[in-house]
């Protein structure tokens, strides 16, 4: 049948010429191709000593910010949680005593926040609905871990290191 | 024979059972390596400095491993199977000579174990028995995956035999001996009469013809239709586990060692090396002959790259293009071959 839109190339298939048929020309032209990549520079990263960059947006390991004298910003409105997809967050809610003020920025705050990292699909909503800007996916890559409950990470893994012990 | 001899031969012997075995070891450690780096990769680099220790990581998990034999085996046979492939494997060294003789406190030392005066019919015979290993390793394992890939081990090995045995007709030509000692003394220095003494600049053809055939006889790539994963799982060796596992794989390593020493033996003149005579007069004796010995080692590290440069590089042949290459390639150049070199042998002598 004619071809309408013309577009269709019928590939030929010669038969093979005696150069071809003796492989070692062109066995010789691949052995050439593969010891040139014995001179180029490698690509692999040597991950645990060299860390590959992340891109500016990259979604790693949650952190729970403080504000700029120091005191939790997350005031456990529950926002978080609701808008996770993947449910991994949950968290139990106090009202700060007056003795508690310099620790926490809002009157009431997260007593434990706990994030599944297992459940988790940094996808960044939990990001997105904190009215607080209060957790950030900024962190490096998850470690890997034996238990399935060590991937529970609770406050002391997630909240940011008070101001005077970064400086 | 005074024990003096037993003892000489002993040392000897060990040392070049060690030297194999040690060369074995770190091929597995050069094959990641060269396959990396032509792969743009790092390869091994965590145990110990640049991973030289990483052989032996692999040697103590291959021991540690848990050893099984399937029960439905013929148990006997599937112990002989890796033994077999490893032992001849081993032994083909003893022929092969490793450096002019030495003199320790006025005694004369030959470099090489035995030098008996078939030396070639010698490494063929025990190259052939090395697929015995193979075949009944296969046949043992009692599953039909092992067995397809014993029968190609075997049929292969056969039809390239004969392209090998023909090429070697006409380098025997040249020679007029079969004692590997004689082929290497007469290849000796680099340059005599105007033309090289290697043979493989005699035999150029003999010596392609040689090198494909020993790719197939060690089952490398583009020859490793035995151990075709995609087609037959593992191979004859899909039901070892353990240290027989590892005796099957360092058996193919010590093949490639052997292979490369007899090419470079029969073709690439062995332990010479270009002024080996100025080296004589100028060192002595004894250090000519150590230099010679690594001259042969740095020739036999060559070929060694080389099987692992075309392994990373030509992918495998299919069954029958194999048995094409084999039967309807290399068999008739071979005989071409025999036929140009007695013609041109008559021509120079006669004329």
């Amino acid at each position: 049948m004619e071809s309408l839109s013309n577009k269709k190339k019928v590939l030929e298939q010669k038969p093979l010429s005696f150069m071809e048929r003796m492989y070692l020309p062109a066995i010789a032209k691949g052995m050439g191709i593969t010891i040139s990549h014995l001179f180029k520079k490698e690509a692999t990263v040597r991950y645990p000593e060299v860390e590959r960059e992340f891109s500016t947006n990259f979604r790693g390991m949650h952190s729970l910010k403080r504000d700029e004298n120091g005191k939790e910003r997350c005031t456990a409105c529950g926002l978080c949680a609701l808008s996770c997809p993947a449910e991994a967050i949950t968290m139990i809610a106090a009202e700060r005593k007056p003795e508690e003020k310099h620790l926490y920025r809002e009157e009431k705050y997260a007593a434990t926040y706990e994030i599944n990292m297992l459940r988790c699909i940094f996808c960044g909503l939990c990001e997105e609905a904190c009215p607080k800007e209060a957790i950030y996916l900024d962190g490096p890559i998850v470690p890997a871990d034996y238990l399935r409950k060590d991937f529970i990470y609770g406050k002391d893994k997630l909240v940011e290191a008070p101001l005077e012990m970064k400086k | 024979m005074d024990s003096a001899f037993v003892i000489e031969k002993f040392i000897l012997v060990a040392v070049i059972f060690g030297i194999s075995l040690v060369i074995a070891m770190y091929s597995t450690y050069a094959e990641r390596k060269v396959a990396a780096y032509l792969q743009d990769r790092l390869g091994p680099d965590r145990a110990g400095p640049f991973g030289i220790l990483q052989p032996l990581a692999d040697g103590v998990k291959m021991f540690m491993k848990e050893e099984i034999i399937p029960a439905t085996s013929n148990r006997w046979l599937f112990i002989v199977g890796p033994g077999l492939a490893l032992l001849c494997a081993c032994i083909g060294t003893a022929v092969i000579p490793w450096g002019t003789p030495i003199e320790i406190g006025g005694k004369t030392i030959p470099l090489q174990v035995t030098d008996i005066n078939v030396g070639v019919l010698y490494i063929f015979g025990v190259v052939s028995l090395g697929v015995y290993g193979v075949m009944i390793g296969g046949w043992a394992s009692n599953n039909k995956y092992s067995l397809l890939s014993a029968i190609r081990a075997a049929s292969q090995n056969i039809s390239y035999e004969i392209a090998m045995g023909l090429s070697i007709i006409a380098l025997l030509l040249v020679t007029n001996s079969l004692s590997l000692k004689e082929i290497v003394d007469k290849q000796h220095g680099f340059w005599a009469n105007g033309w090289f003494t290697w043979y493989f600049f005699k035999q150029p053809l003999g010596f392609i013809i040689f090198m494909v055939c020993s790719f197939a006889e060690t089952n490398r790539a583009p020859f490793d239709l035995p151990e075709c994963e995609t087609e037959l799982i593992g191979g004859y060796h899909t039901e070892y586990s353990s240290m027989k596992l590892g005796f099957y794989l360092f058996a193919e390593y010590i093949n490639m060692f052997v292979s490369s020493a007899v090419m470079a033996t029969l073709y690439f003149g062995g332990f010479n090396y270009p002024f080996m005579d100025l080296a004589v007069t100028h060192l002595g004796q004894n250090w000519a002959s150590i230099i010679g010995v690594f001259a042969l080692f740095g020739k036999i590290c060559g070929f060694i790259f080389f099987f692992m440069w075309v392994r990373w590089t030509i992918p495998r042949f299919r069954y029958d293009q194999l048995m094409n290459l084999g039967w309807k390639g290399l068999i008739p150049l071979a005989i071409a071959n025999i036929i140009i070199t007695g013609v041109v042998i008559a021509i120079i002598e006669k004329f």
